[in-house]
């Protein structure tokens, strides 16, 4: 397969993965959906990652760079969210 | 930043090129952490006033949004295509890609701007003119949206200003491929950011 | 070679321009050197309002408004324009590529352009100071900053956000450098541990500053805009704020202690004359205290109204930390045993750290402490756990390392019972200055007043008068190595005996380090095992 050829299918899949994601929203999910929207962004970002920007032929320790970062990220978010979710706890409610 | 001319402090070419790459990925590592914490207060927010966050961001326009995602996404189809032809040594398709994928880049801007301007006009611009805003938790919301959108703007309006500097370049004929390529790089984060945006502000509406 | 090439790097160029558009990582480090020097001294003016002020229970020195100005000044130019580029920016980019047998930083524009963004960022805060300060802590905590406070609080928040891009730069530099231009034979287990602490360092300075430049940014965008997401009028949250400020500033401690550590390793083993013991664990303990500083941000939230649970996590995190940091003095202690030990000043200030830093180190395991936080937090406690680790530590190190390193950096002899002396001095000033604020802080004395009872009284006093002795003992060095530069003796290539790959060219080096390529095949610490000197 040619890379340009490579590319353009990457290219589609992303298209259709934003229409899946835009056809989710009118679907009745629940709390489902943002697992559903998140879940198809990942995949969307890794897609551009890896075939748009070339990890797929980078080495382990560039792959490490990039993905530390949203590691990282995923760090903060963690650890705020348990002060955000745990504050309304009671000794009483909690376990 | 580098042309393809071996320089200091480095004794052969690869190791010099890798290294830019290997620098350029460490910044977009600094990048995402950057936006991170815009997330982060958009989860915050999110977490604080779950039904009304929903309830705001029905009001933004989906669909421009989502022209908006697929715009960027394109875009950033021709960039990596540019990279690959710069490649192949094919510096002047490299040149049209690149411009290309900027005026994709302007489009973006163009609908973003529309999408401003609609939301001016319905008074949902707070510290300008928030008559349509209804409570504090739209106008916080808001607030998130045009920060957190204006911040990637900026971002995008310096990639624009790359992607032309370079294809000029490429068409003069004095661009390497991991320039070009480094250049792409921070496009593909451009739309990276934009990816998670998407959702984060457009899609959380009622269940 | 070229023969016409000149014999080291200070000797490249005289005019002015050759300084200012250098790319040269050891002129950098000179420039650097001298910016910090000035900012140290900006801070410390500010600190010596403070403790003047605090030799009276009354507010007799200066105004309410005053003396918030003078301790944010004191901790915006102490944390950011000091501190936190003081070992890395000066010793970092001089001996990284020296100590990896490089001709230069894998970057040297991009290093250079660091040092611009440093001195413009500093430069604003210069004029920040100028036009009356701000009033809001170093920690710029809202809603305060960002609704409340008068002063330019948008121009010191900008110039901490410029300064914060050029330790991004830095990082970049070091990670790129330390991955990809070490020579041949030099693996990563060769590697000296001051390169490993400033890598460690470096994945911090990437990883962490980029959030706190968006946190300064959203609080100016609340200053001026009325963005509201820390504002609880408006449905934000101020304990956001804290998060995110939090979670760089905590790892930011880590920024300005990592490369202390790793210069202590380094002093150690030169001045014992013996490989370190625990290569490895003293290696892997500034990655896994880069690793984990990142999760215990939360220690400083303890009493803001975050949840119980959340801070039952940190606080558990927060002992866990100190464990690597445990771990490299007890490998210190073991590589000085049975050590051939020379005293010079080098050693006295890795022998000052270590037990600073075991004493501010303990403390801090006392701050993590749910309990005693709760009573001590916001007192004179605190400030003294982290002046410890600052200021008997990273100031003690970096001090250390002005005098171990300064025959290679100018290529001239210090006299060494001055410099004996000086270590000493700033010692006893030390302790005489922030023991007693222990003692304040435990009795209940808050930090940032300076208004207290009389009961307090003699120990403000003793630690203001430590406060003097302790500035003697930095200004004395300015003294002796500034007449160094014009009469000391010249010094050769290893003037200490040490091992390390900076030590194998000539003082000062030339300008792309080595005449040929050095090529590895010791290890990091290659001294022969004691007993066996000549």
């Amino acid at each position: 397969m040619s890379p340009s050829l490579r590319l353009i299918l990457v290219w589609a899949a992303l298209m259709l993965l934003l229409a899946l994601t835009v056809g989710a929203t009118f679907l009745p999910l629940g709390h489902w959906r943002t697992v559903t929207s998140y879940g198809i962004a990942m995949a969307k970002a890794a897609l551009v990652l890896w075939f748009f920007m070339e990890l797929r032929s980078d080495s382990g320790l560039s792959r490490l760079a990039v993905l530390t970062g949203f590691v990282w990220i995923g760090l903060l978010f963690l650890l705020i969210v348990a002060d955000y979710v745990t504050r309304g706890w009671t000794a009483a409610g909690a376990f | 930043m580098s042309n393809s001319a071996l320089h200091e402090p480095f004794h052969d070419l690869a190791r010099q090129h890798e290294t830019d790459r290997f620098g350029m990925l460490l910044f977009l590592a600094s990048e995402v952490m950057l936006f991170g914490g815009i997330f982060a207060a958009a989860l915050g927010l999110r977490m604080a006033e779950p039904d009304a966050f929903a309830a705001y961001s029905q009001k933004l326009h989906l669909w421009l949004g989502t022209a908006n995602t697929g715009v960027l996404l394109t875009s950033s189809l021709l960039v990596a295509l540019g990279v690959e032809a710069a490649r192949k040594g094919r510096y002047r398709h490299l040149g049209w890609l690149f411009i290309a994928a900027a005026l994709l880049g302007l489009v973006f801007a163009g609908i973003k701007g529309t999408e401003y301007w609609l939301e001016y006009r319905a008074g949902l611009m707070p510290g300008v003119d928030a008559s349509g805003i209804e409570d504090r938790t739209q106008r916080l919301f808001m607030n998130l949206y045009f920060v957190s959108t204006g911040l990637h703007a900026i971002h995008l309006s310096v990639g624009l200003i790359l992607l032309v500097a370079l294809a000029g370049r490429a068409c003069a004929g004095r661009l390497g491929h991991v320039m070009a390529a480094n250049v792409g790089l921070y496009w593909h984060l451009v739309d990276v950011v934009w990816i998670f945006l998407f959702p984060t502000l457009y899609l959380a509406r009622p269940v | 070679m070229n023969r016409a090439a000149p014999p080291n790097y200070l000797e490249a160029g005289y005019t002015l321009k050759s300084w200012l558009l250098t790319t040269d990582h050891k002129r950098i480090a000179v420039l650097y050197l001298l910016g910090i020097s000035f900012f140290f001294a900006v801070g410390a003016i500010a600190a010596a309002l403070i403790r003047l002020d605090l030799v009276t229970p009354a507010p007799d020195l200066l105004t309410n408004e005053g003396y918030n100005r003078a301790f944010s000044l004191h901790g915006i130019v102490m944390v950011w324009f000091f501190l936190i580029p003081s070992i890395p920016n000066t010793f970092g980019n001089f001996l990284i590529p020296l100590m990896i047998g490089a001709r230069d930083l894998a970057f040297p524009r991009l290093n250079l352009a660091s040092w611009y963004i440093y001195m413009t960022g500093g430069l604003l805060t210069l004029f920040v100071v100028v036009t009356g300060g701000v009033d809001t802590g170093w920690t710029f905590y809202t809603p305060l900053s960002s609704i409340y406070a008068n002063g330019n609080v948008v121009a010191a928040l900008t110039a901490v956000l410029i300064s914060g891009f050029s330790s991004i730069l830095t990082g970049i530099n070091f990670i790129a450098t330390i991955h990809k231009l070490r020579a041949p034979g030099m693996t990563w287990g060769r590697l000296p541990l001051f390169v490993w602490s400033h890598y460690a360092t470096s994945l911090i300075l990437v990883l962490a500053t980029p959030v706190l430049a968006i946190t300064l940014l959203l609080v100016a965008a609340e200053r001026v805009l009325g963005l509201g997401i820390f504002d609880p009028r408006l449905g934000g949250d101020p304990i956001l704020f804290q998060h995110l400020f939090w979670f760089y500033s905590h790892p930011a401690v880590y920024i300005m202690i990592l490369p202390a550590i790793g210069v202590v390793s380094e002093l150690v083993t030169a001045s014992a004359h013996k490989r370190i013991f625990g290569y490895w664990f003293v290696a892997y303990a500034s990655l896994a205290i880069a690793a984990i500083g990142f999760l215990v941000w939360g220690h400083h939230m303890f009493v803001a109204g975050q949840s119980i649970y959340a801070s039952a996590a940190f606080s558990f995190l927060s002992i866990a930390v100190a464990v690597p940091s445990a771990i490299k003095v007890y490998n210190w202690t073991a590589t000085l045993y049975k050590g051939s030990i020379s005293w010079d000043a080098p050693m006295l200030f890795a022998c000052g750290f270590i037990g600073l830093f075991v004493a501010g180190g303990l403390t801090g395991l006392m701050l993590a402490m749910l309990a005693i936080d709760v009573h001590v937090t916001d007192t004179y406690f605190v400030v003294a756990h982290f002046h410890y680790i600052m200021v008997g530590g990273a100031v003690t190190a970096f001090f250390g390392a002005l005098h171990f390193w300064w025959p290679k950096i100018t290529g001239r002899l210090y006299p060494e019972a001055w410099g004996r002396v000086a270590a000493l001095l700033i010692f006893v000033g030390f302790n005489l200055t922030f023991f007693p604020q222990f003692m304040l802080g435990y009795q209940g004395m808050p930090r940032r007043y300076h208004v207290y009872p009389e009961s307090f009284q003699v120990l403000n006093v003793l630690s203001s008068a430590g406060a003097s002795i302790l500035g003697a003992g930095y200004l004395l060095p300015l003294g002796y190595l500034l007449w160094s530069l014009f009469k000391g003796a010249r010094a050769g290539p290893n003037p200490r005996e040490a091992v390390g790959l900076e030590w194998t060219t000539s003082s000062p080096p030339p300008p792309h380090n080595f005449t040929t390529q050095p090529i590895v095949t010791h290890e990091a610490y290659d001294y022969p095992p004691p007993g066996n000197e000549g």
